[in-house]
């Protein structure tokens, strides 16, 4: 028996699927994960809130220790990086409003739709940081 | 059999509850909407209150926190914050979680985190309200 044409020609050169080691990912795939870790980051946050409310409640001592730990360089991230995700989770899950009234959809549509809320949050937490700053007179 | 309900399997009354497989139908995506847009603007309130109070003291916070619409504002972001945020969790561990007990565990120590962090915060508020 003959070997049949598939057989035969097993070893030429055939097209390969994308691999994950050159797969870009699209913008909306990126601004996907990146909502939900900030929602994830965000939960936890609630802490901050939470502790900040207590120590006003409780005594001038627990407060000025809750102040100078949100005021230390690394309070200060934090928070600088809370903003962030609170703006970006925001804009995101306006984005999300928006696509379930079925508006939005369309794939460039949604990318530049991605790339404004990721600008929009950047703008945003900047301009919050300059506010404060500004209200408490340090600019 | 023919007709084009010949393959439903549902009885009459699933299908007039509609709740589903998930025996809720659609109220954990509708709570999450319903929150998700009652927490712009709250959020944006907080934000705004945060702004103008940065750098003040412990007499002045205590002092704007005690203002009646504040206090009420604040409420309402915690709580439906904390509603939103615990339905996005539970999501996120039913994504991630595969064993079934391990979910059951994970979620409802999330239902505790979420209530614990509610009732000190909202305690704390309403200390503040009702004279400190």
């Amino acid at each position: 028996m003959s070997k049949s044409p598939a057989t035969r020609t097993a070893r030429r050169e055939r097209p390969l699927s994308p691999h994950l080691t050159i797969y870009r990912p699209p913008i909306t795939m990126t601004m996907s994960i990146i909502h939900r870790i900030t929602g994830g980051a965000l939960y936890f946050g609630t802490l901050l809130v939470a502790a900040w409310l207590m120590a006003a409640a409780s005594s001038q001592g627990a407060f000025d220790w809750v102040n100078w730990a949100f005021g230390t360089w690394l309070g200060r991230l934090i928070l600088f990086g809370y903003t962030w995700a609170l703006m970006h989770h925001m804009l995101g899950g306006v984005r999300h409003l928006v696509w379930d009234t079925g508006a939005g959809l369309e794939k460039h549509t949604a990318s530049k739709i991605a790339w404004t809320t990721l600008a929009g949050s950047v703008l945003l937490t900047l301009l919050i940081w300059v506010a404060g700053y500004m209200a408490r007179g340090a600019l | 059999m023919s007709g084009n309900k010949s393959n439903d399997m549902r009885t009459p009354l699933a299908k007039v509850r509609g709740l589903g497989s998930s025996h809720e139908g659609t109220q954990h995506f509708w709570r999450q909407r319903l929150t998700a847009l009652a927490n712009i603007p709250l959020t944006l309130f907080f934000v705004g209150f945060l702004i103008a109070l940065n750098g003040a003291g412990y007499a002045e916070v205590r002092a704007a926190l005690a203002n009646p619409f504040v206090a009420l504002v604040m409420i309402l972001f915690l709580i439906s914050g904390l509603y939103h945020m615990r339905l996005g969790m539970q999501v996120i561990i039913e994504d991630y979680v595969i064993s079934e007990g391990l979910k059951l565990l994970t979620i409802a120590l999330s239902t505790f985190f979420t209530i614990a962090v509610g009732v000190a915060s909202i305690f704390a508020l309403l200390k503040l309200a009702f004279g400190g």
